[in-house]
């Protein structure tokens, strides 16, 4: 058995002031690294782009404004201003320049942009039209593909607009052989490149490119110990002057060479975390598994009396504090799928090893109490659980879901590690496994997962079930025919899967354009470098030189899927309520709701483009009074019952959330349209495609723009989050969630399922209740689901709860010596909790 | 080869909740038997109190209490939790109601579950004859007894039945050294809330072979809505909750005059 110190340590007040430090100002927008990639660009026309990506990565990193921001014990900062963001021209800029004037003030993610740094954007952006990763990916779709994307089946947004990002890189070599050894690496494969092979100058120019993007890195730190030493020679303080002289010393060894102790293995961490990030803007730069390659020279310099306890977890507070100092400015759409200023730079602790021994140490238990101390969004901390997990340690994670924070998110080992090796991967591989992002298995160090590649909305192909494949007047899918002709529910699931099938296909299509055009325009060699086999093969990335290749794109919308099929099944086949035509006018009367303005829009839309198809001629002014007309639109009373009855019968049909079966096996078979094509499609670099399903906070934009749907869901209402039941229709309870959401099959999803969960902060008071919770979370993996998140909520949320109860149904509340559903309980019961609440918010 | 009968008995239930956590060990599922013998002015759960089905408003919309299943039908929805009990060390609570006014159904339950392999819990004040309690016994792991009064007379008063019966058969229970006995103390105000009367409870508590352990339950008013939803008047009027301070000076003085481990809550 394996023996670590769980002792907390005390947080230092040094931490509390850099957060304040942190957040003392809105977010800002820079153009320095804009230009300085721009005047690179410019003076390096005509030659190969690997080498062009490795001189302009040079000349960011040695004119980029630097910092060392008060008090700082880990430096190196992307931005002079605390959470700022550089640009990425080179993938998009477009919509930057459109949204000018509107980013300091949307509602999700605003960052302060000045009139100054707008000119110098404006004065470069020029140079990359027709130069954009998003260009050229476009330039490389299939027709069919762009109108799906336009008709909102799926959105590829992230590598479309972004850099990919979505990686965990050999940290550990950096800390254990120093960028040097790295260089190292690439000069000996350089030398030892035979004359006949026939990509020598492919790999040539790729592997000097390798040692031109470290020597920046190292460059990059040598400025930062030059500072930290001129900052020093002014400081009057004594304590932190010799705190700086140690950041200068420290930056002039790291990343360079090997860190000789605990304090420079965090520098050097900080220093690839960071450079990582301004090589590219690719989001989910996630440091994994930091618990396991920290551990060797924490243990070292403990043992050998050369660190405190205190200072390696004042440390690691100080890189969490970090991790919230780089920030990303995305489209104002992207944002709302994204919200909450998230990178997704997951951290992981727990686990196993390779060889499948218990894998707790000190710093799991450290890390999850930096989460505690620093209070912020990142890392997106999440715990690995399996069957022999450090009890110790599983009851300190409870204790950080406790506090509401939202983490840590807890995975299973026991699903993950078969489910990659039903990928083909190794089980020592797999048993090292960490998270990118949200919710994405990975191979630290060896794999380029592509994950989060597209968001697919599953209810968009059931929707094209009842219109014939016809969206806003035109064809936009597969025609699978008149849906009143359908005779059964087998017939109405094969049109369906014959929609998802389609529209799978053209996900596909997207996605590998984009990846060619990130193979041809934006190839990454500082990342590459830190990835096997990128060196050894000669190869970037971006073009398939990682170990392992998957392209991992996720659905969401399973919730709707399995109680919409449910609705037809039951209601329409077997007990004949009403028919497939009658429910079809149910939902484009949007249940007897009336229209809002969307659907009033689609409809002029559509009503124009018939026209327009008849060779008449409609004018804005036309279509405005269109839209007036359809919004007056009233039903008669008659309909409008009508419609209600059949939604009040849909509602009043089982849900999934519910642990029952027959429900839940209709689920698990929704998932498999999405989940069982994929792996049959390969990508450009070599992998495969594989499922997650899992939404980011996609579900509400892109619910917004589906409509009604047979689960007795409203337009452009939210569709269901992840793997969870929909808000609202999980009645029994959580343990009854849980047995629902685990009767799918997790491993077909080998990108990651999400499990969202609501616990009220009073179901987890006690030690018992702590105990109890991590039971839940035991009892979950027992059946094999994969990963669970907590949301344990606050005064707010049931304030709203109680304003809104359609949405909270499901809402466990302890109310004395029993728990219940707060909203079956009187208004005055209601009031008296949440002023309960009010009071237990002492953290 | 075993009797399987005891899973076609048939009772009647009011609810099935499940994850409850602060009912006993581990994740519990309580399953609440509907009847009592008790009229409790404080009773929380006042739908339980009628043996016959019944309509509660809540939140406006007329509800049906009681629903009559059997065992096999119980089961079906308690071992579904069966990963949280073996995870947790939880199982099944009977809760009512009083459960042992269907004693064939809640030994017939209790037999179920020790079948499925999962803890068993009662929470009963032990109205019954000890001959039917017996019977029970062999199938339960955890007796949470509610002993609400010492003096029969006030009781009464209260309850609408002396205690000499239950108060007899919490000893009898102790000394069959079957089943492991918690008491439990609901603190009503103007009912028991002195630290004489609650003393009195917790000596005796104490003098029971095997006692370890007390629990007092401070007095809410969260059951009043549910009286008004049944069409009755709420009998405890505006009585004011135990103050934490008072119910940790009761704690306090039981710990120092007994040597019970007393909690509040439980």
């Amino acid at each position: 058995m394996n023996t670590f110190d769980a002792t907390p340590v005390k947080k230092s007040e040094r931490i509390t002031r850099l957060v304040q430090h942190l957040f003392a100002k809105k977010p800002e927008i820079e153009a320095a690294r804009a230009e300085l990639l721009t005047e690179s660009f410019q003076k390096t026309e005509g030659l190969p782009i690997v080498t062009r990506k490795a001189i302009a990565f040079r000349d960011i990193l040695m004119g980029l404004p630097i910092v060392i921001r008060p008090e700082e014990l880990i430096v190196g900062s992307t931005t002079i201003a605390p959470r700022g963001c550089q640009t990425y021209p080179e993938f998009s800029f477009e919509w930057l320049e459109a949204e000018f004037d509107t980013v300091e003030t949307r509602a999700a993610d605003p960052f302060y942009i000045s009139e100054e740094t707008k000119r110098r954007l404006l004065a470069v952006h020029p140079y990359w039209k027709g130069k954009t990763t998003s260009e050229m990916a476009r330039s490389l779709m299939a027709p069919e593909t762009l109108r799906a994307m336009d008709h909102n089946f799926f959105t590829p947004g992230n590598y479309y607009y972004n850099g990919v990002g979505h990686v965990n890189v050999h940290y550990d070599r950096v800390i254990n052989e120093g960028l040097t050894g790295i260089m190292g690496q690439a000069a000996k494969k350089l030398s030892g490149l035979t004359f006949c092979d026939p990509n020598y100058g492919d790999k040539k120019r790729f592997l000097e490119a390798v040692i031109i993007s470290c020597q920046a890195v190292i460059d990059y730190a040598k400025r930062y110990s030059a500072l930290a030493h001129k900052l020093a020679e002014k400081e009057g303080d004594a304590k932190r002057k010799s705190e700086l002289l140690k950041i200068s010393e420290t930056c002039a060894h790291v990343p360079e060479q090997p860190a000789r102790s605990f304090e420079e293995a965090c520098q050097a961490f900080w220093f690839v975390q960071q450079t990582i990030q301004i090589e590219s803007s690719g989001h989910s730069i996630s440091p994994g598994r930091f618990d396991q390659y920290m551990y060797p020279l924490y243990e070292k310099d403990l043992q050998e009396g050369r660190l405190t306890r205190e200072y390696a977890q004042e440390l690691i507070d100080c890189i969490w504090v970090k991790l919230n100092d780089l920030n990303k400015c995305r489209d104002a759409a992207s944002a709302e799928g994204f919200a909450g200023y998230s990178l997704f730079q997951n951290l992981i602790v727990g686990g196993q090893t390779a060889d499948g021994r218990d894998a707790t140490n000190d710093l799991s238990f450290m890390c999850l109490d930096a989460t505690k101390h620093v209070f912020l969004p990142q890392p997106s901390i999440s715990i690995r659980v399996w069957n022999g997990s450090a009890k110790e340690l599983l009851l300190r994670a409870a204790e950080v879901t406790r506090t509401g924070i939202g983490f840590p998110a807890y995975y299973n080992d026991e699903i993950i590690i078969p489910a990659m090796e039903n990928r083909g991967i190794p089980i020592e591989d797999a048993r090292g496994y960490c998270i990118i992002g949200c919710v994405e298995p990975h191979v630290p160090g060896k794999e380029d997962g592509w994950h989060d590649a597209a968001f697919f909305n599953m209810c968009r192909p059931l929707e094209m079930v009842f219109t014939n494949g016809i969206d806003n007047g035109e064809v936009a899918s597969v025609q699978t025919g008149d849906v009143s002709t359908i005779t059964s529910y087998e017939d109405f699931k094969a049109a369906y899967k014959k929609q998802m099938d389609y529209n799978l296909a053209l996900l596909v299509n997207a996605d590998n354009a984009i990846d060619r055009a990130h193979a041809e325009l934006a190839p990454l060699p500082f990342e590459s470098a830190l990835i096997d086999d990128c060196i050894e093969r000669g190869v970037p990335l971006q073009q398939g030189g990682a170990h392992y290749n998957f392209t991992g794109p996720q659905g969401f919308g399973i919730a709707n899927v399995a109680d919409s099929l449910y609705t037809v099944k039951r209601l329409v086949f077997e007990e004949k309520r009403f028919s497939l035509s009658e429910l079809k006018w149910a939902l484009e009367m949007n249940y007897g709701q009336g229209f809002d303005e969307i659907t009033a829009k689609e409809i002029a839309l559509q009503a124009a483009k018939a026209l327009e198809a008849e060779g008449k001629t409609v004018s804005t002014e036309e279509i405005s009074a269109v839209i007036r007309e359809v919004l007056s639109l009233q039903l008669s009373p008659e309909e409008k019952r009508r419609c209600e009855e059949i939604r009040q019968e849909i509602l009043d049909l089982p849900k999934y959330g519910n642990d029952i079966d027959e429900v839940d096996v209709i689920a698990r078979e929704a998932a498999y349209y999405y989940t069982k094509p994929l792996p049959h499609y390969k990508n450009p670099r070599g992998g495969i495609f594989q499922a997650g399903l899992y939404p980011v906070s996609a579900n509400v934009p892109l619910g917004a723009q589906t409509g009604a749907t047979p689960d007795g869901r409203l337009a452009h209402t939210p569709v269901a989050d992840g793997v969870s039941p929909t808000s609202g229709y999980d009645l029994n309870g959580p343990t009854a969630s849980c047995n629902s959401v685990a009767r799918l099959d997790h491993a077909a999803a080998s990108n990651g399922t999400l499990f969202n969960m609501k616990i009220h902060p009073t179901a987890m008071t006690t030690e018992k209740d702590l105990w109890d919770f991590v039971s839940l979370v035991r009892g979950y993996f027992d059946q094999k689901g994969m990963h669970m998140q907590f949301n344990v909520v606050d005064r707010q949320t049931l304030l709203d709860a109680q304003a809104h109860p359609e949405k909270y149904a499901g809402l466990v509340v302890r109310v004395a010596g029993y728990s219940a559903l707060f909203t079956t309980l009187s208004k005055s019961l209601q009031d008296d909790i949440i002023k309960r609440t009010e009071q237990g918010l002492n953290r | 080869m075993e009797n399987y009968d005891y899973l076609d008995v048939k009772g009647r239930i009011f609810d099935i909740q499940r994850y409850s956590i602060h009912d006993g060990i581990g994740i519990r599922t309580i399953v609440f038997l509907k009847g009592c013998a008790l009229r409790c002015r404080w009773c929380c759960n006042p739908e339980s109190q009628s043996g016959e089905i019944e309509t509660m408003l809540v939140n406006g919309r007329p509800k049906t209490y009681g629903q009559d299943v059997t065992v096999r039908e119980v089961m079906q929805t308690v071992r579904r939790d069966m990963p949280y009990y073996s995870r947790s060390d939880g199982g099944m609570t009977l809760s009512g109601g009083e459960s042992l006014l269907q004693p064939e159904f809640a030994r017939a339950l209790l037999q179920g579950a020790k079948a499925l392999g999962v803890n068993t819990a009662l929470e009963s004040m032990g109205f019954a004859r000890y001959e039917t309690i017996e019977k029970i016994l062999p199938y339960l792991d955890t007796y949470l007894m509610d002993i609400k009064h010492m003096d029969p007379k006030k009781h009464e008063a209260w309850c609408g039945k002396e205690n000499t019966l239950m108060v007899e058969n919490a000893r009898r229970i102790a000394e069959s050294g079957k089943t492991k006995l918690i008491i439990r103390v609901p603190v009503v105000p103007g009912f028991n809330d002195t630290a004489e009367e609650l003393l009195a409870i917790a000596k005796y508590a104490d003098s029971l072979p095997g006692v370890e352990e007390i629990d007092l339950l401070p007095y809410h008013n969260f059951g009043e809505g549910k009286y008004t939803g049944l069409g009755r008047d709420y009998p405890m009027g505006k009585a004011k909750r135990p103050s934490i301070e008072q119910m940790e000076e009761f704690q306090n003085r039981i710990r120092a005059n007994t040597d019970l481990f007393c909690q509040i809550g439980g």
